[in-house]
């Protein structure tokens, strides 16, 4: 590569002078990601709860999402863009698809993971199996959901950075138009905002999933005063 | 009243869980079911609340087949214990006893003021308690509040499924104890299983004993203790018990009756110099240090006082050790010597529910009143005659 002296400067100063375009690309991979996810989220744990309740319909399910995850993204989108033509919507069914398995499989582990003795007992009291799911188990696999939700964003961020080739937008076109131009500064340009994002949507969406869950739930009071306080005086 | 009219049970296995049942449950009773494991005690049990139904026979709660009945709705009319508490980790204590309520639409502030009394009559503090989360209770409360959750909605049925044996020996002997008390006023109908003894023992005013599906005796406890139906029942009650209720009416003396009333003790801010005057005085080797209200702070003995003695700035709560064993009052003389036994303590303080220090156990008191106790004893062997 003839431009291997290019310095950290060089790099700001492209940044700078071609933010508007960059944070346009940037806004539009997130966009991408969300609705995506989005709509993997809205088909993906109704599935799961499905899964939950059917041992055969979660085989079926189960199978069928990982075959969906199991084929190579870019065949994938290229199959879309068949049915679907050149765009961002090409884009947004492939992650929705991709993203399907990891959602679908951990509400399923979720709710099933749900210790037996708190259904008993939901049941016992006189929970009827509508209100057990929203109050008991739903509440109780919140953090398996996340961790599914955790795995999709990831992969979904990685998975866009290849949507111009079906006509998509989002960091990803800065990466190719840095091949095709054979200028490293825009590759990374495109790369490293992508990479962070990445990055910074695994821990913030970690964070997020010890923080839902429920099952060893402390309140914020007990870290201050034991209650034994007020024996002594 | 409940009622079981020749129930039986049969699964797809063809497991014949309960032969034949035919049960009366009196209103305003505990009626304990016992039996060792897979007898059916607990399957009886939840025939009740419809969590079972019976392949045949019927339940009629007060003259009603339940099974005519909405089960989501007959259950938020029956209170229900399971044995691994069952409290839900998500939601804090308050949200757990006031669930039933909730379920039944309740109104808010009545959910409330519900809560708060329950929590506050097992000695939860409501202010304190409330916004807790299971996990950051003990066993003992936890299953506390396992018990109110049950009678929050007030129904007149409460079902308990083996509620105290997951918990340490002492925590159980409370929560049997607060059970009994809350029963006195409350007059529930409550159905227990279990398969303590012990247990069935101290708390039924009925037993239910049952085997392989099948009811062996039923009867007051006394009843049964004096009259086994058979070998089964004559060794599953064990035959230690039958003797002791043979020997007429023995009670196992309680802590409060053996201890000593006025140890020797001292205020924490005492020098070490004082301590030695007043063990000298006194005739004790050691003291125990109890604040001004009365508050067990620990005990110091002669050694450690002598030990240290050079230092006159010390007080004696700078030498003392803190007292790790006690005994609440109202426990057993056997309680207590098994805990000095085990550990090797010459003395065990008893303290009350408020931590109060209220006396002392020692070798010595615990001969006295055994002394007391078995006049007949000690009569012939002061007679020089050999047995």
């Amino acid at each position: 590569m003839e431009n291997n002296h290019l310095t950290f400067s060089d790099f700001l100063s492209y940044v700078s002078r071609n933010s508007g375009m960059l944070w346009e690309y940037f806004v539009q991979h997130i966009t991408m990601v969300v609705i995506g996810l989005g709509l993997a989220v809205v088909v993906g744990v109704p599935l799961g709860i499905l899964c939950s309740k059917n041992k055969w319909a979660a085989k079926v399910i189960l199978f069928i999402t990982n075959i969906l995850q199991v084929v190579p993204s870019l065949a994938m989108l290229v199959v879309l863009m068949l049915w679907l033509g050149l765009g961002m919507k090409t884009v947004m069914v492939g992650l929705f698809l991709y993203s399907l398995n990891p959602i679908t499989r951990n509400t399923y582990v979720g709710l099933k993971q749900v210790d037996p003795s708190y259904l008993e007992s939901g049941k016992g009291i006189g929970m009827s199996p509508l209100q057990l799911l929203v109050k008991v188990r739903f509440p109780l696999s919140l953090t398996y959901i996340m961790s599914g939700l955790r795995i999709a964003a990831v992969i979904a961020i990685g998975v866009v950075t290849i949507a111009p080739l079906v006509g998509g937008g989002g960091l990803g076109r800065e990466i190719y138009a840095g091949l095709n131009t054979n200028n490293p500064l825009r590759i990374f340009a495109g790369a490293i905002p992508a990479a962070m994002l990445a990055i910074v949507a695994d821990i913030v969406l970690g964070i997020l999933q010890r923080k839902l869950d429920l099952s060893k739930r402390k309140s914020s009071a007990a870290a201050q005063a034991p209650a034994k306080i007020q024996n002594i005086g | 009243m409940i009622v079981l009219e020749h129930v039986n049970k049969l699964y797809d296995n063809g497991f014949h869980a309960l032969k034949d049942i035919n049960l009366e449950f009196k209103k305003g009773e505990i009626t304990v079911l016992i039996g060792p494991s897979g007898c059916g005690k607990s399957t009886t049990m939840k025939l009740i609340n419809a969590l079972n139904t019976p392949s045949s026979g019927k339940v009629l709660i007060d003259g009603k087949d339940i099974s005519g009945l909405n089960p989501v709705e007959l259950r938020r009319n029956i209170g229900y214990v399971i044995q691994s508490v069952g409290l839900f980790p998500h939601m804090n204590i308050s949200k757990n006893v006031g669930v039933v309520p909730r379920l039944k639409k309740w109104d808010q502030d009545k959910i409330e003021q519900k809560v708060n009394e329950l929590l506050d009559m097992v000695g939860l503090d409501h202010t304190i308690y409330g916004n807790r989360y299971p996990s950051e209770l003990s066993g003992g409360q936890q299953q506390r509040v396992g018990v109110i959750r049950a009678l929050a909605a007030d129904p007149d049925i409460i079902l308990m499924d083996e509620p105290f044996s997951a918990l340490d020996p002492i925590s159980r002997e409370s929560l049997q104890d607060e059970l009994i008390r809350l029963q006195q006023d409350l007059h529930k109908t409550i159905i227990f299983v279990t398969h303590d003894m012990d247990e069935a023992i101290k708390i039924a005013d009925t037993i239910v004993l049952m085997k392989d599906g099948v009811v062996v005796q039923t009867g007051r406890p006394d009843a049964i203790l004096r009259h086994p139906a058979n070998e089964f029942v004559r060794s599953f009650i064990g035959s230690k018990r039958l003797q002791n209720e043979n020997e007429s009416t023995y009670e196992i003396p309680l802590v409060d009756e053996v201890m000593i009333t006025n140890p020797v003790t001292t205020f924490p801010n005492r020098g070490l110099a004082e301590a030695i005057k007043v063990m000298e005085m006194k005739r004790v080797d050691s003291l125990l240090i109890v604040d001004r209200n009365r508050q067990l702070q620990g005990v110091v003995s002669i050694y450690r006082v002598l030990d240290q003695y050079g230092e006159e700035g010390k007080t004696v709560a700078d030498v003392m050790h803190p007292v790790r064993y006690s005994v609440a009052s109202g426990s057993t003389l056997p309680q207590a010597i098994e805990i000095m036994d085990s550990h090797q303590l010459s003395n065990l303080p008893v303290i009350d529910s408020n931590n109060r220090f209220l006396g002392l156990i020692t070798r010595g008191s615990v001969v006295k009143h055994l002394a007391e106790v078995y006049p007949t004893i000690t009569h012939p062997l002061r007679n020089g005659e050999d047995e």
